[in-house]
């Protein structure tokens, strides 16, 4: 109970460490563990070969069986260390593998064939950071237009949610109108129905309006957040309206105002929704799913989860995929990790 | 000098955007099995030098989301492709295109394919339209790893009996798998549509003559209580019918990673172990197993399907006219290791070196005239998707014990009456 | 703009070359807002702020909810509204015909009920383990901990990652040749079937959603931790309360505020699951993980599609949510009160 006790309490430690500075730091290392471990895990799988894959227990880095050229066979031949029955050891090319018989021969000498049991064989293995997996399946996912089409949904949509949230927000907490209350519960109450529900109806009006397999079909529904507008007009509450006031006793006009007075003081929430909304839109799948059709217009985790559908366990290509798909994100999260997670913290939810 | 050569660049350049925008961009959503895909682009290769004026964009897509799932919500919200390749053709038999006032020679075409399945195409009241072509026939069927077999020193069932029983399939793979130490004795799809073949063969009377479905009979409950056994048991590979939630999944990985020792599948899996096991081992088709029932798999297909909503219906039937060719359709089958649809071939070969292949091909062709009246009844079924769904899911419950084999059975009873319903309005 | 004294600072021109970028697209609108402001005047300007907004709220967020009202009392498959028939309540009363409510094997459409169930323990056990490890660990990160923004983010990463990806990153780590089995064998145990069996695969459906969201809960309970004053803890040291008792008399109620967002927040996006749920295990196996939203997609998306019964279900979903936040806010309010 003392301990947690410590650990509950706030700050402490005047003296020296004392063991429930130990405990926290075990929680973090493990936590840290656990948090990024997997990923991890994914990132030296997707290096792996397939063959390499399958194998239980795995390897924590990948193997590559080394490969010896021939002469009088076209392709590179598999190495085994091959044990004889007298206990001699020799390194033998593998031709064929019929049952549990391995048809091998002898880089030296290519003519004689020499079979043996593949349990007396070990394949020959170096640890290969290879990028075939990758490239196998930039050739056949098609990254880069899933790439570019996500990038511009998250761009374009990122950059509309803030300015017609922003402007829905200002509206909402500056001023006094008809109908002004009413709005604001009616948005807000719609956070209680998922998009998942709503598809279908969702999919007619799409249609109505002529957006159908079209990116900007995924863009437009997608702006008017609620979350967005709820999370910004809280922010712009706390902004003096006496600013407004002197702003406007200058002359300034209320579109002058929103622009240069709001916007600016508002920076830190509007960069919180930032971050959120390209969260949330380079994550997007049920929606895109259903509106795109064309594989031109596919943004990368449609792709991704078609593609796992379509190899099923074919784990190589589809793990290099994965990798590629987080990677974006974990780099613009790298750069921008202090800023994001202190901007959430102090401002996200006020 | 200089210029002059600019503007004519720039002129050629207009006069060829101009050329491009004037052909008709076709859309076509396909899946692929093995390698039919790129066969398909390259006879449409050819088909688009020939005809400048038509342009056919593939879209490929994966078979469970793409085709079961994506597919019929967008045909239904009216934003179908021009063409899709597909194989649940009864559900959206009410939005497809009758090709028949476009076709060049409507009444060659039409007897260029079994009469049965054009006719399963229309929607009810109409006997005469032709909606879309057979890409291939299909026979459900089992594979085997016969390398693992002669490792096992096991010998084949079919090699010495024509009348093999699941029981004794599924207890020798058993003993092959002890033997070679391989991770299980048999597999199968998780699909209605692949159990239903096994279901007939153990006596199950799904649907009769007049089209009324019975779940309820002997057969049926038989071959549930087998198929929960393999799972009981650890014969199968639980991933595919426990690991996959309400969706179709294939466990085609197991056999071609040498896992699995009998593999219940069917023909369109040829191309693909030919082209990727090679020569890990040596696998083949062999017939299906035999009950009170008989010895039947089922048929199926894939199907290219023309929708009405095209705003160019002529171009899309001179692309059917194409695909349809004695010829072409040849290529395409020689190609792809399918079997197939076309009653007017000429003679052609299988292009591929393999004896497994071809041997494969003459197992499923063998199959064909052996199957039940009763399967091609279920397969042409108007509601078969929704009842294979449900076959799928409620037999999944009853294997983790969520139902009761009785609860099972009533349920899916009751899914398919609630289905003919709702479907009748 | 007047030049001139006072607060125009507030809003004056920097002069770098983004604020003359800036300036210029804001004189470029002004121009174009002014006249409407004319127009209309002044006090009629927070319509034109709210109307981009509004417009695209109600043709793609209020309207389709409208629909899929009216869809809940039509029956058929045809997808279109005006193809369908009218059937009252019939979907209600398909959803509500039950033996005996507390047994979904006694009920018409069987699986709504256990989708049902599974739902309501999904969100107790979710919830619950969520809010606990959040604040354990903002606790945690409350202390003076070296490189505490690093471990910040450390926590917040998963909260990226899109569900596709989670999902795929358990699914290769749980399988039955994965890792995880994988360190089981290695310390002599034997392999556990963790995405077949029905209790595992609960168990890692709570668990990676937990996994996936916790590191947001974190940092709004550790704003909420940090905006507790110092003083008050010492103060009630110096009346010689432990640490246990700070924590129950001062962090507890004074974090009251940012749980209860934590709470309805959280409640919220359980009872909403889909997609990593979709992606992991698909509602299986069986149905051992399917929930509500799970359920109206199969029922809508899967043939035979029943689109008024799923439009039927998500209404009865959308009222349940509504009863449980208001619940939560006046529970809230009255623990503030008290």
């Amino acid at each position: 109970m003392g301990a947690i006790g410590k650990f509950l309490g706030r700050t402490h430690g005047k003296r020296g460490p004392d063991w429930a500075d130990y405990v926290t730091y075990l929680y973090l290392i493990l936590g840290t563990v656990l948090m990024f471990g997997p990923v991890m895990w994914l990132v030296t799988s997707s290096f792996k070969q397939q063959s390499d894959l399958l194998r239980f227990p795995p390897r924590l880095l990948p193997y590559r069986q080394e490969m010896v050229e021939v002469s009088g066979y076209d392709e590179p031949l598999p190495l085994y260390v091959v044990v004889f029955e007298d206990g001699t050891t020799r390194e033998l090319a593998r031709v064929r593998r019929v049952g549990i018989e391995g048809h091998h021969v002898d880089p030296a000498n290519p003519e004689e064939i020499i079979k043996v049991n593949i349990n007396q064989t070990t394949p020959v293995e170096q640890v290969v950071f290879s990028f075939d997996n990758y490239i196998r399946g930039i050739e056949r996912f098609n990254f880069l237009r899933y790439f570019v089409n996500t990038v511009t949904v998250t761009a374009v949509a990122t950059a509309l949610t803030l300015l017609v949230n922003s402007m829905a927000a200002f509206a909402l907490s500056k001023y006094q109108f008809r109908g002004r209350n009413s709005i604001f519960v009616l948005m807000i109450s719609t956070l209680l129905v998922p998009l998942s529900v709503i598809l279908i109806p969702l999919l007619l009006t799409i249609r109505s309006v002529g957006w159908f397999d079209s990116l900007i079909g995924v863009i437009i529904p997608s702006i008017a957040t609620p979350t967005g507008v709820f999370l910004l007009r809280q922010y712009m509450l706390t902004i003096p309206d006496e600013l407004l006031e002197s702003a406007r006793l200058d002359g300034a006009s209320e579109w002058r105002i929103y622009l240069q007075v709001i916007l600016p003081l508002a920076r830190p929430a509007l960069a919180v929704l930032a971050i959120f909304s390209v969260m949330w839109r380079w994550n997007d799948f049920l929606w895109p799913l259903i509106v795109l059709q064309s594989s031109e217009y596919k943004t990368l985790q449609v792709g991704l989860s078609s593609f796992s559908g379509e190899l099923q366990t074919q784990w190589d290509t589809l793990l290099a995929m994965t990798v590629l798909t987080l990677l974006p994100v974990t780099v613009v999260f790298a750069f921008l990790q202090k800023y994001i997670t202190t901007g959430i913290a102090t401002t996200g939810m006020k | 000098m200089r210029k002059l050569s600019l503007v004519l660049l720039l002129l050629a350049a207009l006069v060829m955007s101009v050329a491009a925008q004037d052909a008709v961009e076709l859309r076509m959503v396909w899946y692929n099995d093995g390698n039919e895909g790129e066969v398909v682009r390259d006879l449409l290769d050819r088909f688009e030098a020939d005809n400048p004026d038509i342009k056919v964009v593939i879209e490929t897509v994966g078979y469970s989301d793409g085709i079961l799932q994506q597919l019929p919500l967008q045909v239904q919200a009216g934003e179908a492709p021009d063409l899709a390749r597909l194989t649940q053709f009864a559900q959206l038999r009410d939005y497809y295109l009758d090709l028949t006032p476009y076709l060049s020679d409507a009444e060659t075409f039409a007897s260029y394919f079994p009469a049965p399945l054009l006719a399963a195409f229309r929607p009810d009241g109409d006997e005469t339209g032709i909606y879309g072509i057979p890409t291939q026939l299909t026979v459900t069927g089992p594979y085997i790893n016969r390398t693992l077999f002669e490792q096992a020193g096991v010998e084949v069932p079919s090699d010495t009996s024509d009348a093999v029983t699941w029981r004794e399939w599924v207890d020798a793979a058993q003993a092959v798998a002890e033997a070679t130490g391989t991770d299980y004795a048999v597999a199968i799809d998780r699909s209605g549509h692949r159990i239903a073949g096994p279901m007939i063969s153990s006596g199950a009377t799904i649907i009769d003559s007049e089209g009324t479905v019975t779940i309820d009979s002997e057969g049926f409950r038989a071959f549930a209580e087998e198929l929960k056994r393999w799972h009981d048991e650890g014969l199968t590979p639980t991933d595919v019918w426990l690991g996959s939630g309400g969706n179709y999944a294939p466990a085609t990985n197991y056999f071609l990673n040498g896992q699995v020792v009998l593999y219940m599948a069917g023909s369109w899996q040829i191309g693909n172990f030919d082209a990727n096991i090679g020569d890990a081992f040596d696998w083949e088709a062999v017939p299906n197993p035999s009950g009170p029932g008989g010895s039947t798999g089922m048929p199926g297909g894939a199907t290219l399907m023309a929708f009405a909503s095209t705003e160019h219906p002529a171009e899309v039937a001179r692309v059917m006219e194409y695909l349809a060719s004695p010829e072409v359709y040849a290529e395409f089958t020689a190609r792809t290791l399918f079997i197939p649809g076309h009653l007017a071939l000429p003679e052609f070969e299988y292009v591929t070196e393999s004896e497994s292949a071809a041997a494969a091909l003459n197992v499923f062709v063998a199959e064909v005239p052996k199957l039940a009246d009763q399967a091609w009844a279920l397969q042409l079924y108007a509601h078969f998707t929704p009842l294979a769904n449900s076959m799928r899911d409620r037999l999944t419950q009853y294997m983790i014990g969520e139902l009761s084999l009785d609860d099972a059975i009533a349920r899916i009873q009751q899914d398919i009456d609630e289905a003919i319903a709702a479907a009748g309005g | 703009m007047a030049e001139g004294g006072g607060i125009r600072g507030e809003y004056r021109v920097r002069r770098t070359l983004g604020d003359v970028v800036f300036n210029s697209v804001v004189d470029f609108f002004d121009g174009l807002f002014r006249p409407i402001q004319a127009l209309i005047g002044s006090k009629r300007m927070p319509y034109v702020f709210v109307l981009p907004n509004l417009l695209v709220f109600v043709i793609f967020i209020l309207i389709p909810m409208i629909l899929n009202f009216s869809y809940a009392f039509t029956g058929g498959q045809q997808f279109f509204l005006a193809d369908r028939t009218p059937v009252g309540g019939d979907n209600f009363a398909h959803l509500f015909d039950c033996g005996n409510f507390l047994d979904p094997n006694t009920c018409r459409e069987d699986t709504f009920w256990i989708a049902m169930f599974n739902t309501v323990w999904f969100v107790v056990l979710q919830v619950g383990a969520l809010v606990v490890v959040s604040l354990g660990t903002a606790l945690v990160l409350n202390q003076k901990v070296k490189a505490r923004a690093f471990f910040r983010s450390v926590f917040f990463y998963p909260v990226l990652l899109s569900p596709v990806v989670v999902a795929l990153i358990w699914r290769w780590i749980l399988q039955n040749d994965g890792l995880l089995n994988a360190l089981i064998v290695a310390f002599g145990g034997e392999r556990l079937p963790f995405l077949v069996s029905v209790g595992w695969t609960r168990f890692w459906v709570v668990f990676i959603s937990v996994w996936s969201q916790m590191g947001f809960y974190t940092l709004i309970l550790l704003a909420g931790l940090q905006s507790i004053p110092t003083e008050l803890y010492e103060a009630s040291s110096i009346d010689g309360a432990n640490r246990w008792q700070a924590f129950r008399r001062i962090t507890l109620p004074l974090l009251m505020p940012t749980m209860l967002v934590v709470l309805v927040l959280s409640v919220i996006r359980a009872v909403q699951s889909f997609d990593i749920v979709y992606a992991f295990s698909n509602g299986g196996p069986g149905t051992a993980t399917t929930f509500m939203v799970q359920y109206i997609f199969n029922t809508a998306f899967m043939p035979p599609n029943q689109y008024g019964l799923a439009a039927a279900a998500s209404l009865v979903l959308a009222s349940i949510l509504l009863i449980l936040t208001l619940i939560q806010l006046r529970v809230g309010r009255q623990s503030e009160l008290a």
